[in-house]
């Protein structure tokens, strides 16, 4: 047994398994990614959702006339919540909401069954927000309903990279519907703060380079590994915040996700001293830059409440975008034609 | 007891180096004469297996099984586990303490060896080093030794004290017992359910770092070094990084008792196979990154690798369906070791059959001191599987025997079909018609 111990020898170029493709073919109207959307798929959002928050609502009401879509939330939340439900009704569906702490999810209940459940109670789509990655995959593999994922863990929030695009978009394309490879390009956009832990900062890091846009991550080594600048093209590391602030036109801020460092310490007060947006700073290296937030916002933490109630601040115009994208999700959810993967 | 011959076929046996057309003849539960073809002295009244085009070999030995038995019986029972073991070859499993409770005491020992639990194969049980796996009290060996067990350790709660470890391996290598190390320096995996890197980050999941495997493997064989004593064995459960295969094959030129086995699925798969999260695809250790697969292939191929265990662990479908990161670790794996290990260590990666044979029996019965076990010598157990090394199946989880279905390797291609599986001399499988 011992006597075989030798110098491995120079690596052999070897076949090996190749992973598997994908899981399953996707309901066309579910949006669990953004990399679901082609970028064709994408202009049509947005310009749907133009259209939708344009349109008379008493004409309105009649696209998803009594419709059912639940929303099961395991998370708080106040502006993705309210959006997707003001969205569905807007378009005439009734909506019910479900949460984990007022239902049978607290006596035990899988995610599975929930799902089954609310298919049975006559559901034709779930938004879903749920605290563990991945989880709207189970949720359409139990129910092959349409789900919309509304934020999964640390994964991704894709309607947030939407509504964010859209108010990119407003800024520095005149609110411009066609999108393509390039409509982005030359644009930079900083994402800083607590990104190992934002599914925001995923979806977007996934979403705007494929519009030609370049992504600058910046944050400290805890809440930034150096291996999410591998996560896709077009994206980079910068640790240094004043850097990154110079070359950007977009400068998203997150907030530290106090339920998610699982024992993680932070020094708040090293941390705002390199990473808080502050007038100065803001003067000093982003004069023109807009200033975006998915919320809610730590007022004194990741931003002073200057900038954030300033005139570079896109905040609350995000929050408004919101209304319209989900509105144009919630569209596709239930129109989309079956068969096949969108 | 009635005997068998098994006749026409062709003997692998890596550990008598044997590799002829011979006929074999079984009696008594033993290997009673072996023999070149149509040349048996005493067949009167055996009952015939003919082996025409089939290759014969000992039957396999997997060192790291879990069989859920004692307190887990939904999961899998030690007659349903050694039924699959049967179907996938093995005449012989060593099963892990981590049942409910877990086993710590002699009386556990025994009973998973009792003749009612209906086994199909030889069940070795591998008892707890400490009491509960707590890592903190050292069960008694010599008891556990002479009640049945074959090595101790505390498997998912792997011994993080360094004094607790280094006491461990001591009274192990007195009475002659190996220590078996899950390396996981849970300090650094807490919450974490995949390997740690870029598929992690984009995933949105916790990850393990490989030095928590590669970190306490290094530490263990510092306290063999320390130990002095040529008696210690120490045995790295499921290798599955570059680091810990490299910590091996130094400690293994520096003279040390130093084994490791490796999983196909480690050898084969990378953490890119939890695809849009399949809980099928989620174990402890986990996938890892492609260069930690080479370096798996490599060690194989290179011989630094002991022994090739599946780590077994069925779990019932409606644990799996749950969030990856809440879904138990652990995949099964007895009835495509086989079938994997023919496809792509053999087929693709050229090594010779007898070599892959003897990484499935040979070596793992002296890696665990299993007497008569992993050859035919005459006198040895009539442990025996038979196969097709040609034919080409699809497996189908739906079909198996074991209770789980947790598999990532549902509808793959297997190479070398089994047609019969004997143990101690009896049937236990047999190809269906």
């Amino acid at each position: 047994m011992n006597a075989t111990a030798a110098t491995p020898p120079v690596r052999r170029q070897l076949q090996t398994p190749q992973p598997p493709a994908s899981a399953f073919p996707y309901h066309p109207g579910s949006l669990l990614s953004v990399d679901d959307l082609s970028l064709e798929d994408v202009s049509h959002l947005l310009s749907r959702a133009a259209a939708l928050e344009n349109q008379d609502p008493l004409t309105r009401d009649r696209i998803l006339l009594k419709r059912r879509i639940a929303l099961l939330f395991y998370e708080s939340s106040t502006r993705t919540r309210t959006s997707f439900e003001l969205a569905a009704k807007s378009l005439g569906a009734d909506t019910t909401l479900v949460s984990n702490l007022s239902s049978s999810i607290e006596k035990g209940e899988t995610l599975k069954d929930t799902g089954l459940t609310l298919r049975a109670l006559g559901a034709e789509a779930i938004i879903l927000r749920h605290n563990s990655s991945g989880a709207p995959w189970l949720l359409e593999e139990a129910t092959r309903l349409p789900v919309l994922n509304a934020g999964d863990g640390m994964h991704e929030h894709p309607t947030q990279a939407l509504l964010d695009l859209r108010t990119i978009l407003a800024h520095l394309h005149n609110g411009a519907e066609n999108v393509g490879p390039d409509t982005l390009a030359g644009i930079t956009v900083a994402i800083v703060g607590d990104i190992l832990h934002s599914r925001v900062a995923r979806s977007n890091m996934l979403l705007l380079p494929r519009l030609g846009a370049h992504v600058i991550l910046c944050g400290t080594t805890q809440l930034l590994p150096d291996s999410a600048a591998n996560a896709g093209p077009g994206i980079s590391v910068e640790r240094d915040f004043e850097t990154a602030l110079r070359k950007s036109q977009v400068v998203m801020m997150l907030r530290i996700q106090a339920e998610r460092l699982a024992g993680m310490q932070i020094d708040l007060a090293q941390y705002k001293e390199a990473y808080q947006l502050t007038g100065q700073r803001l003067a000093a290296h982003a004069p023109t830059a807009i200033v975006m937030h998915p919320g809610p916002i730590i007022r004194g933490l990741e931003l002073t409440a200057g900038v954030a109630d300033g005139a570079q601040s896109a905040i609350l115009e995000q929050v408004r975008h919101g209304v319209a994208i989900r509105m144009a999700v919630v569209e596709r959810a239930l129109t989309a034609a079956k068969g096949g993967r969108a | 007891m009635t005997a068998l011959v098994i006749k026409g076929g062709h003997l692998i046996d890596p550990g008598a180096g044997v590799d002829a057309p011979k006929d074999i003849l079984l009696k008594d539960g033993r290997v009673a004469e072996i023999a070149g073809p149509g040349k048996l002295k005493t067949t009167n009244g055996a009952e015939v297996i003919d082996a025409s085009g089939l290759t014969v070999a000992p039957g396999l030995i997997d060192i790291h099984v879990h069989l859920r038995e004692p307190g887990q019986a939904y999961k899998e029972t030690i007659a349903t586990g050694t039924a699959a073991a049967a179907a996938g070859g093995f005449t012989a499993v060593a099963a892990m303490p981590n049942t409910a409770p877990v086993n710590d005491t002699p009386e556990i020992t025994r009973w998973m060896q009792s003749p009612e639990r209906g086994a199909s194969a030889r069940v070795y049980p591998i008892a707890a080093a400490t009491r509960g796996s707590k890592g903190e009290t050292i069960n008694d060996f010599a008891a556990l030794k002479a009640a049945g067990a074959v090595a101790v350790t505390d498997d998912g709660h792997p011994i993080l004290k360094d004094s607790v470890m280094r006491e461990t391996l001591a009274a192990a290598a007195r009475v002659g017992l190996s220590v078996i190390q899950h390396a996981e320096d849970t300090r650094m995996t807490h919450g974490a359910s995949m390997n740690a890197g870029p598929t992690a980050f984009r995933l949105g999941l916790r990850g393990m770092p490989p030095e928590a495997e590669s970190g306490i493997v290094e530490r263990d064989i510092r306290l063999v070094t320390e130990l002095r004593d040529t008696r210690v064995h120490l045995h790295v459960a499921h290798t599955s990084t570059a680091a810990a295969v490299a910590a091996v094959r130094k400690a293994r030129r520096n003279g040390l008792r130093v084994t490791c086995e490796v999983a196909p699925h480690h050898f084969l798969l990378t953490e890119e196979h939890i695809g849009l999260y399949n809980t099928n695809a989620k174990m402890n250790p986990p996938l890892r990154s492609a260069a930690d697969r080479d370096a798996m292939i490599e060690g194989i191929l290179d011989g630094v690798v002991d022994a090739i265990a599946t780590d077994h662990a069925p779990h019932a479908t409606h644990e799996k369906e749950v969030e990856f990161e809440n879904a138990p670790n652990g995949i099964t794996g007895l009835e495509t070791a086989l079938g994997l290990c023919l496809r792509w260590l053999h087929r693709e990666w050229k090594l010779p059959l007898g070599r892959v044979l003897s990484l499935l029996s040979a070596q793992p019965a002296a890696l665990l001191g299993l007497k008569g076990r992993g050859t035919l010598a005459a006198g040895s157990f009539a442990d025996v599987v038979i196969f097709d090394p040609r034919a080409e199946w699809t497996y189908r989880a739906k079909e198996t025997r074991s209770r789980g279905h947790n598999t990532p390797f549902d509808g793959w291609t297997m190479q070398g079909r089994v047609h019969w599986t004997i143990s101690e001399g009896r049937v236990v499988y047999s190809l269906p018609k």
